[in-house]
């Protein structure tokens, strides 16, 4: 061994533990995997077809900036990561015009116009489908009946029907006084119910003691008209365990997020359907219209999201309480893709005051 | 013992591969037939040289003398020949003159039995012992240790730290040195309590390293020293000087101050058997305990080196390396320096000689920044390294500074973390020294 050997020269440290982007990127994508299987079980091909023209509109637009930019970065997962996403968030029977113009965007305009991955400062995938609720907003606001449905609900999969939080919403402006609540709006609006859910809350009923109105049974188990990755709370929820224990995922971001925007629905939410206040429906505004999406996988994007412990509470907090605000008194048929990107264009700002303090500053302050 | 507290979860949990050397007692390795001896083995200015070409030396001879305040003497590690002067590239980086010695004639330490006992010795004595026999901090900065051990004047020490955590995955020197010769570290202790006077001393050491927490319990009770031995958890980097304060004493020292001007010395178990060796028997710093280990070495083993061995022979005696290891490495895998010349010579703060494999290294594609925020979860420092590259990057090195960059201790977690593999505490390192030249303080 004596002499010279050519070798690896870089710079210490000379171990790593083995992550990788690209790693990190399909953990997530992964993850969010059973809610979409879940999606395209419950409104068939057309959810698949939107879910591929999605994707693949994002792969085009990311290796043809690649290529335009002469940086090609494929490889990194990240692209497949942000057309899932858009496709997760438009209805069943959405034109595919519109999730290939929303991908489209997302990665051209949004991602690649800022220097591609992690020079974005809005998420992608949130601006792509925020350009196609206000430039298709009827489209964007008209979903399909579960699977699940159709033994109740005459017609098929093209029947457009609102998710319940439209419903809700545009039950509002006919029912004006003392309605009770969402779900009793529902119930009143002689709104589906799966048979399944149906026959589970009689089974409670009368077995367990337990008086539950099935619209909720349905809204947790994800079988209810909605956007092709939004419906079922459970997988997503599943998903994230998974990226929490392998801390890709923090709980600063979701806590804030889901937090804010829940209180503000329990003080406030009963408000336009003629309650009082605290007379709000958390459980229903949890469920529906695809929060639960967005507090775990969207508003947690590590590009967009406050990067310190505390800008992250505030952060959150803010996109939870736009949420609200949107969701609410909003006119669009969602509310969360708002909320979030809203609070993206004032991380900067958040950051810089939320700096954190740094070993041996309390001493370097002591002195003077 | 009040204000200890415990660490927070910063750092990193490390895979253990300190296992591969761990169980191998010390030995002596083989005598080089060629020693280089660097005249800048510590922090502060070079040595000067004090013998010619064709000089015969004996062993323990001195060869560099030490020069300005901050230095440490040098001496030569085999009785032989200089046959020569030169300049090489040390694997840190640096340039510096060093001394060719070809091994020939008679191992005749000078002096190498007049033995006295520290007791017996003013503080005077010791100190200037401590300086001619060259001992530095052997941990890897090299401080020369006349200078630690000496307080200046007006500052009392409450502390005396004793750094026996040796986080750096495969090191297992200083654990040898525990577990074999507690009680001369104790007695190095003595020696250095005796100098400083601190109201209490305390031993960190990992607890991984059960076996050491129990002999040098055993040993500390045996001197009748007050000295308390605390197990620490096996975290990367504890055995940072700043981290090390603040876990066994609840002690922040801010970046660019020593831990004395918190009234806090910490020395290593290391150093402090090298300041036993010269106190006891005179003994010039010519030789340590050098881990040699890494996935790529048949036999990983803690050898007892003389400075000025290359690490190729180390190697070698090490059963050589299977295939061709992706790095070699002087020092820990986290803070020492990748080398392409296997002639290069231990000096005073090798503490390893490593050959990694690919499986180690795990070398990855460069992709962007995420924020993904790992890096400043992990940084002990508290710090967005993150943040700090993109304006290093952009040349903005007051920035940098003005957001904690000089706090930064390189000890490169961010970058182990990273899943971008980003160079972060590589910029950093490249900034700190730009931010310095380029700033007034």
């Amino acid at each position: 061994m004596e002499g010279s050997t050519s070798r690896n020269l870089a710079g210490a440290p000379h171990l790593h533990e083995g992550s990788t982007t690209s790693a990190m990127m399909w953990t997530v994508t992964l993850c969010l995997a059973p809610s979409g299987l879940w999606g395209i079980w419950q409104f068939g091909l057309p959810a698949l077809a939107v879910l591929v023209v999605a994707i693949g509109a994002a792969l085009l637009g990311e290796i043809g900036m690649g290529l335009v930019l002469k940086r090609p970065a494929l490889r990194d997962g990240s692209a497949f990561l942000t057309g899932l996403l858009v496709g997760y968030m438009m209805p069943p029977a959405v034109p595919l015009y519109v999730p290939l113009a929303a991908s489209l965007f997302a990665m051209v305009v949004v991602k690649w116009s800022f220097g591609g991955l992690g020079g974005n400062w809005m998420n992608p995938a949130l601006a792509g489908v925020a350009l196609a609720l206000l430039s298709w907003t009827g489209a964007m606001g008209s979903w399909t009946a579960p699977h699940a449905w159709h033994a109740v609900v005459a017609g098929s999969f093209a029947t457009p029907i609102a998710s319940p939080e439209a419903f809700v919403a545009g039950g509002l402006a006919h029912q004006r006084g003392g309605s009770g609540g969402p779900i009793a709006l529902v119930a009143l609006g002689h709104y589906p119910v799966s048979p399944f859910s149906q026959s589970v809350a009689q089974w409670l009923g009368s077995h367990a003691g337990v008086r539950i109105d099935p619209h909720y049974l349905d809204l947790f188990v994800g079988l209810v008209p909605g956007s092709i990755g939004e419906i079922s709370p459970p997988l997503l929820i599943l998903g994230s365990v998974v990226l929490f224990r392998r801390r890709i995922l923090g709980w600063r971001v979701p806590v804030a997020y889901l937090g804010a925007f829940l209180l503000l629905i329990w003080a406030f939410g009963g408000l336009p359907l003629g309650g009082a206040l605290f007379q709000g429906d958390p459980l229903f505004h949890l469920l529906a219209g695809g929060i639960i999406l967005g507090a775990l996988y969207l508003a947690t994007d590590p590009v967009t999201a406050a990067h310190t412990p505390g800008g992250m509470i505030v952060y959150g907090a803010g996109a939870g309480a736009l949420t609200f605000l949107f969701r609410d008194y909003g006119s669009l048929p969602a509310a969360m893709p708002f909320g979030i990107i809203l609070m993206n264009i004032v991380v900067p700002a958040i950051d810089r005051v939320a700096r954190s303090r740094r070993l041996g500053m309390r001493a370097r302050e002591a002195e003077r | 013992m009040s204000g200890r507290i415990s660490l927070p979860e910063r750092g990193v949990a490390l895979p253990d591969r300190k296992r591969l050397a761990m169980d191998s007692p010390i030995r002596n390795a083989n005598l080089p037939s060629i020693a280089t001896i660097p005249l800048s083995q510590h922090l502060g200015t070079p040595s000067r040289c004090v013998v010619r070409v064709g000089e015969r030396v004996r062993e323990g001879m001195l060869i560099g003398r030490p020069q300005g305040i901050i230095s440490a003497a040098v001496h030569s590690p085999i009785p032989g020949v200089v046959t020569a002067i030169k300049e090489i590239d040390l694997p840190q980086g640096s340039r510096a003159e060093v001394v060719v010695i070809a091994l020939d004639g008679e191992f005749d330490r000078l002096r190498r039995d007049r033995r006295a006992a520290s007791t017996g010795r003013s503080e005077q004595e010791i100190l200037t012992l401590l300086e001619e026999t060259g001992v530095v901090g052997l941990g890897g900065a090299g401080f020369p240790t006349h200078l630690k051990l000496q307080p200046p004047k007006g500052v009392s020490v409450d502390f005396l730290l004793v750094n026996g955590i040796e986080c750096e995955p495969y090191l297992a020197g200083d654990f040898r040195l525990m577990v074999e010769r507690p009680s001369e570290i104790v007695e190095g202790i003595r020696t250095a309590a005796k100098l400083l006077k601190p109201r209490s001393i305390l031993i960190g050491i990992q607890d991984l390293y059960a076996e050491a927490v129990a002999t040098m319990r055993a040993a500390c009770r045996e001197s009748g020293l007050p000295i308390e031995v605390v197990a620490l958890p096996a975290r990367y980097p504890l055995g940072d000087e700043r981290l090390l304060v603040k876990a066994l004493v609840g002690r922040e020292i801010a970046s660019g101050l020593l831990p004395l001007a918190e009234g806090v010395a910490v020395v290593g178990v290391g150093t402090l058997m090298a300041v036993y060796e010269a106190v006891a028997f005179e003994k010039p710093l010519f030789e340590r305990v050098v881990t040699v280990s890494g996935g790529a070495v048949r036999e990983p083993a803690n050898l007892k080196v003389r400075i000025g061995t290359p690490i190729g022979a180390l190697l070698d005696e090490c059963g050589g390396t299977k295939g061709t290891p992706e790095r070699v490495v002087v020092g820990g895998p986290f803070t020492g320096s990748a080398v392409y010349d296997l002639g290069a010579p231990v000096t005073k703060t090798t503490t390893a000689v490593l050959a990694l494999s690919a499986d180690e290294v795990r070398p990855g594609r460069r992709t962007s920044c995420i924020s993904c925020g790992k890096c400043a979860s992990v940084c002990p420092s508290e710090l967005d390294p993150a943040r700090l590259f993109k304006l290093v990057e952009r040349d903005l090195h007051l920035d940098a500074r003005s957001e904690g960059l000089l706090d930064c201790s390189e000890c490169g977690c961010c970058s182990y973390v990273c899943p971008a593999r980003l160079p972060l505490v590589e910029t950093l390192r490249v900034g700190k020294r730009l931010a310095r030249e380029s700033g007034v303080a």
